[in-house]
C-alpha cells in the first residue's frame, strides 16, 4: 500500500477510536453537573452517590480521552507534514487556544474533582465539576473551529506558491466563526450530550431490570431521559441548519450525501438506499424531490450535482458517504421516537412499567455511539478529496519524509495498544456498573 | 524580508521562541519529577511503597501533561514548519514515544484497580519501562536537534528513517535526561513521602545525582570535543558563561539541601538546573531551530518557520489572557494537594 493510503488509515483509527471518549466525557460531564447541583441544592443523598458514581465512570473515559488525543496533537506533525505547514498559521492558534483556555481548565480541576473530595468544601467541588465540564466544552469549540475552517475556509489568504505555499489568517474572528463552525459546534456538542445521557440511561435501565439501586437509579434515569428528549430533538435542527450550511458552502459533499449526480434537476430525499457509481443511479426509498424542498422550499428546484464538478474533484467513496449519513440520520429519528415516547409514560407516571422499554435503553447506549461515528465520517469523505476544502487536496498534504514501512509500523502497533485499551476499557466499566454506585453488601439500610 | 512587528523591542518569532522555551521548560520540570518518580518504581519493593509513588503524582500529573499539550500547540501555531519537520523526520521515536505515553497513563489508573498481585506486578513493570523510556527519548530527540538532521532545501528530510536517530551523542543526551528527570523525580518523592519509603528514597537520590553527575560530565565533555562551533556563541557574548556556571551551582546545592531536609528547596534548585541547561540549550541555537547539516541556509530557523505576523500577534494576545489563568489553576491545584501523600478511598 502506499504511503497517502497507509497515513490516512492511521489517521481515520487512531480518531475514530479517540471518538469514543471526549463525547461521553463531555455528556457524563453534564450530567454530573446537574446531579451534583442537585446535591447541592437539595442535600439529598442519592444526588451525591450519583455523582460519585458518574464520577468514577469519567475518570476512565477522560483519561482515555486525553491519552489518544495527544497522539492526534503530534500525528498532524508526523503524517501530515506538507498539511501542517499549509494550515499552521490558522489551524495552530485554533489548537494553541484549545491547549490554554480549554485542556488546561478541564485537566487541573479534575484533580480536584477525583482527589479533592476529602480536601475541599461541597461548593468548591461543584465549582471543579463545573470547571471540567465547561473545559470539555470548550476544547470541542476549538478542534471543531479547525476541523471547520477546513471545511468552509475563510477569514485567510493564500500566501506563496508550490510547495511554499501556506494559508494565513487574516481576520482571526472570521476564521473562528466560519460558515460552518457554529452549526457544527452544536451538532456536535449534542451528539456528545447523547452518547453521556444514553450510557446513563444505559445502566440506570440495567439497574432497574435487575431490581438494584431502584431509587437512585430512577432518579438518575429521569435526569438523563430529560436530557436525552430534549437533545434528540433540537440535534435534529442543528442538523438541518447544518445541512444547509453544506448546501451552500461545499455543493459537492451535499450531492455525495444524498447521491445526486445531474449536474443540475430537483434532488431526492433518501430514508435509505444504494448508490451504484457506475450507472450514477440509487436504488432505495426517497421522497422525489425531497431534498430540493429542504434546500430551497420548492419540490422541483434544481440542485447541483456531483456531475458538474470535474472527475479529480468530486468524492470518490458517494456510497459510503451516503450509507453514513443515512444511517446517522435513522439513529437520530429512532432517538427522537424513543425518548418522546419515554417522555409520554414519564408523565403519564408509568414510566419503569414497561420491562421491553428499559430493555431498550438498556441496548441503546450503542447508537449514539455509532451516530457519532459515522457522522464525522460521513463529514470527512464527503470533504475529499480535499484536505482543505477547494486548496489542499489529501493526495498533497501527507508526510513527504515518512515510509511506508513507517506507517505500517505504527499502524501495527497502534492497533496493538488500542484493542488491548478497548478491553481494559470495558472490563474497567463491566466491573464498575457491576459493582454499582455503593456497596449493597457494607451499607444496605442507608440508601435505597 | 517584511518588517518584523516587534513588542519592547523584541521581534515576535523571538518573543513566540520565549514562550516556546518557557513552555517547554515547564514541561520538563514538572513531567520531570513525574516521569522521573516512574523511573525509580521497581526500585521500590513492597506493594504499598509503590502505590504511594503513583498516588504522589496522582491528582498532578494529568495537569503537568498540559505543558506538553501546549507546548506543541505552541511548536504547531507559531513555529509550523519546524513542527512539521522534526516531527516528520523523528517519526520512530515520536510515534514510540505517544505509545509510551498511553501505556503510562493506562498504568497510573488501572494499577491498583485490583487485587491480584500479577495484575500489579505487570502494570508496574508497563510503568517502570514506560517511564523510563520516555525521559529518555526525550533526550534523544533533543540530542538529535543539538547535532542537526540532513536537511536540504524546502526543509525535505534525507536522513535515515528507522534507527539513525540512536546516534552515540543522542543517546548521551537520553542518558543525561533520563539522570535529571530521576533526580527531580526522587526529590519530589521525599517531599510527598514518610516512613521507611522515605529513608529508602534518600539513599536512591545519592545514586541518581552521581548517575546524573557521571552522564552530564560525559555529555558535555563530548559536546565541547566533537560538536562543532559551540564556543562560539560564548565567545561572542561571554556574559552568557553565567549559565553553565548557574547550573553547577543549582546542582551543587542540592545535597546540603537534602540534608537540611529542605525538600521543598531542593526541588526547586534541581528545577533551576533544569531550567539553566534549557536556557543554555536555547542560546546555543538561537535564533536556528533545527540545524541543518547539509548547508546553514537549510536550516530551520525562527524566521523561516514561523507563522505570519498577525498570527503571532494574536497568539502572544491568547497566552496573555491565558498564562495568568493557568497559572492560578495551578496554584489552586498545588495547594489543595500540599503535603505527603495519605491514601483513601479515591486514591489510584
Amino acid at each position: 500500500m502506499d504511503v497517502e493510503i497507509l497515513a490516512r488509515i492511521q489517521f481515520a483509527f487512531t480518531i475514530a477510536f479517540h471518538y469514543i471518549y471526549p463525547p461521553l466525557s463531555i455528556g457524563i460531564g453534564l450530567i454530573m453537573v446537574i446531579t451534583e447541583g442537585l446535591y447541592l441544592k437539595t442535600g439529598n443523598k442519592h444526588y451525591e452517590v450519583l455523582t460519585r458514581f458518574w464520577l468514577k465512570i469519567f475518570a476512565i473515559t477522560f483519561g482515555i480521552g486525553v491519552a489518544t488525543g495527544i497522539i492526534m496533537e503530534f500525528e498532524f506533525g508526523t503524517n501530515w507534514a506538507v498539511y501542517s505547514r499549509y494550515v499552521g498559521d490558522i489551524f495552530g492558534s485554533a489548537l494553541a487556544a484549545e491547549g490554554l483556555f480549554a485542556f488546561g481548565l478541564e485537566s487541573t480541576f479534575l484533580g480536584v474533582l477525583l482527589f479533592g473530595w476529602n480536601r475541599v468544601s461541597p461548593r468548591v467541588h461543584f465549582i471543579s465539576t463545573i470547571g471540567v465540564f465547561l473545559g470539555s466544552m470548550f476544547s470541542a469549540v476549538w478542534i471543531v473551529v479547525a476541523n471547520s475552517w477546513q471545511q468552509t475556509p475563510a477569514g485567510y489568504h493564500i500566501v506563496g506558491e508550490g510547495f511554499n505555499a501556506r494559508a494565513e489568517v487574516t481576520d482571526f474572528w472570521q476564521m473562528v466563526f466560519n460558515p460552518s463552525s457554529v452549526d457544527r459546534i452544536i451538532h456536535v456538542w449534542q451528539g456528545a450530550f447523547l452518547a453521556g445521557a444514553f450510557l446513563v440511561l444505559s445502566v440506570h435501565a440495567y439497574y432497574l431490570l435487575k431490581g438494584r439501586y431502584v431509587a437512585i437509579s430512577k432518579k438518575g434515569f429521569k435526569i438523563a431521559l430529560l436530557v436525552a428528549t430534549i437533545v434528540s430533538f433540537s440535534q435534529l435542527l442543528s442538523g438541518h441548519s447544518s445541512a444547509d450550511g453544506v448546501a451552500k458552502n461545499q455543493p459537492a459533499k451535499l450531492a455525495a450525501l444524498e447521491g445526486h449526480y445531474d449536474k443540475s434537476a430537483p434532488a431526492d430525499l433518501y430514508l435509505f438506499g444504494w448508490v451504484d457509481n457506475e450507472t450514477q443511479k440509487v436504488t432505495g426509498l426517497g421522497i422525489p424531490g425531497g431534498l430540493s424542498f429542504l434546500v430551497h422550499q420548492d419540490f422541483k428546484a434544481p440542485i447541483t450535482g456531483l456531475n458538474a464538478f470535474p472527475k479529480d474533484e468530486q468524492p470518490s467513496q458517494v456510497n459510503a458517504v451516503f450509507q453514513f449519513y443515512h444511517i446517522m440520520i435513522s439513529i437520530g429519528m429512532f432517538l427522537i421516537a424513543l425518548t418522546l415516547y419515554a417522555s409520554y409514560l414519564w408523565w403519564r407516571g408509568k414510566l419503569f412499567d414497561k420491562r421491553w422499554l428499559l430493555q431498550i435503553f438498556a441496548f441503546s447506549v450503542i447508537l449514539p455511539q455509532i451516530a457519532n461515528q459515522v457522522g464525522w465520517f460521513a463529514a470527512e469523505m464527503g470533504r475529499q478529496p480535499w484536505i482543505v476544502y477547494g486548496h489542499l487536496k489529501t493526495s498533497e498534504g501527507f508526510s513527504q519524509e515518512v515510509s511506508a514501512n513507517q506507517i505500517l509500523f505504527s499502524l501495527i502497533l497502534f492497533m496493538v495498544v488500542y484493542s488491548f485499551l478497548l478491553l481494559l476499557f470495558l472490563y474497567s466499566m463491566n466491573k464498575k456498573i457491576k459493582s454499582g454506585p455503593y456497596n449493597e453488601a457494607i451499607n444496605p439500610l442507608e440508601i435505597n | 524580508m517584511q518588517e518584523l512587528e516587534t513588542f519592547l523591542g523584541i521581534d515576535y518569532p523571538t518573543l513566540w521562541y520565549l514562550v516556546v522555551g518557557l513552555l517547554f521548560s515547564g514541561y520538563a520540570i514538572l513531567e520531570g519529577f513525574d516521569y522521573g518518580a516512574g523511573a525509580w518504581h521497581l526500585f521500590f519493593k513492597k506493594d504499598l511503597s509503590r502505590r504511594i509513588a503513583i498516588n504522589a503524582i496522582g491528582p498532578l500529573w494529568d495537569a503537568n501533561q498540559v505543558w506538553l499539550v501546549i507546548g506543541g500547540g505552541a511548536l504547531f501555531a507559531g513555529f509550523p514548519v519546524m513542527y512539521a519537520t522534526m516531527l516528520s523526520a523523528m517519526y520512530i521515536p515520536f510515534m514510540l514515544f505517544l505509545m509510551l505515553l498511553v501505556l503510562r497513563s493506562s498504568a497510573i489508573k488501572f494499577r491498583s484497580s485490583e487485587k491480584m498481585l500479577w495484575w500489579r506486578k505487570t502494570w508496574d513493570i508497563i510503568y517502570f519501562i514506560s517511564n523510563t523510556l520516555i525521559a529518555f527519548l526525550l533526550g534523544v530527540v533533543l540530542g538529535n536537534v543539538l547535532e542537526g538532521f540532513e536537511l536540504h532545501d524546502n526543509f525535505s528530510y534525507k536522513g535515515g528513517v528507522f534507527f539513525s536517530f540512536l546516534s552515540p551523542y543522542a543517546i548521551m543526551v537520553g542518558f543525561t535526561t533520563l539522570s535529571i528527570f530521576m533526580t527531580q523525580g526522587a526529590i519530589f518523592l521525599l517531599l510527598k513521602t514518610e516512613g521507611r519509603l522515605h529513608a529508602r528514597l534518600t539513599f536512591l537520590l545519592k545514586k541518581g545525582m552521581i548517575f546524573f553527575l557521571i552522564s552530564f560530565s560525559i555529555t558535555s565533555l563530548y559536546t565541547l570535543i566533537f560538536v562543532p562551533g559551540v564556543t562560539d556563541k560564548f565567545k561572542e557574548t561571554p556574559i552568557f558563561f553565567i549559565l553553565p556556571l548557574l547550573s553547577f551551582l543549582s546542582v551543587a546545592n542540592i545535597p546540603r539541601l537534602i540534608s537540611k531536609k529542605k525538600y521543598g528547596f531542593a526541588l526547586i534548585f534541581s528545577s533551576l538546573t533544569m531550567a539553566f541547561l534549557l536556557m543554555l540549550v536555547a542560546f546555543q541555537l538561537y535564533p536556528v531551530l533545527l540545524p541543518s547539516t547539509v548547508s546553514s541556509s537549510f536550516s530551520v530557523t525562527i524566521y523561516n518557520a514561523a507563522s505570519s505576523q498577525k498570527s503571532l500577534g494574536i497568539m502572544l494576545t491568547i497566552v496573555a489572557i491565558g498564562a495568568p489563568l493557568l497559572a492560578g489553576y495551578f496554584v489552586f491545584l498545588y495547594k489543595t494537594f500540599n503535603g505527603k501523600v495519605k491514601l483513601d478511598d479515591t486514591s489510584y
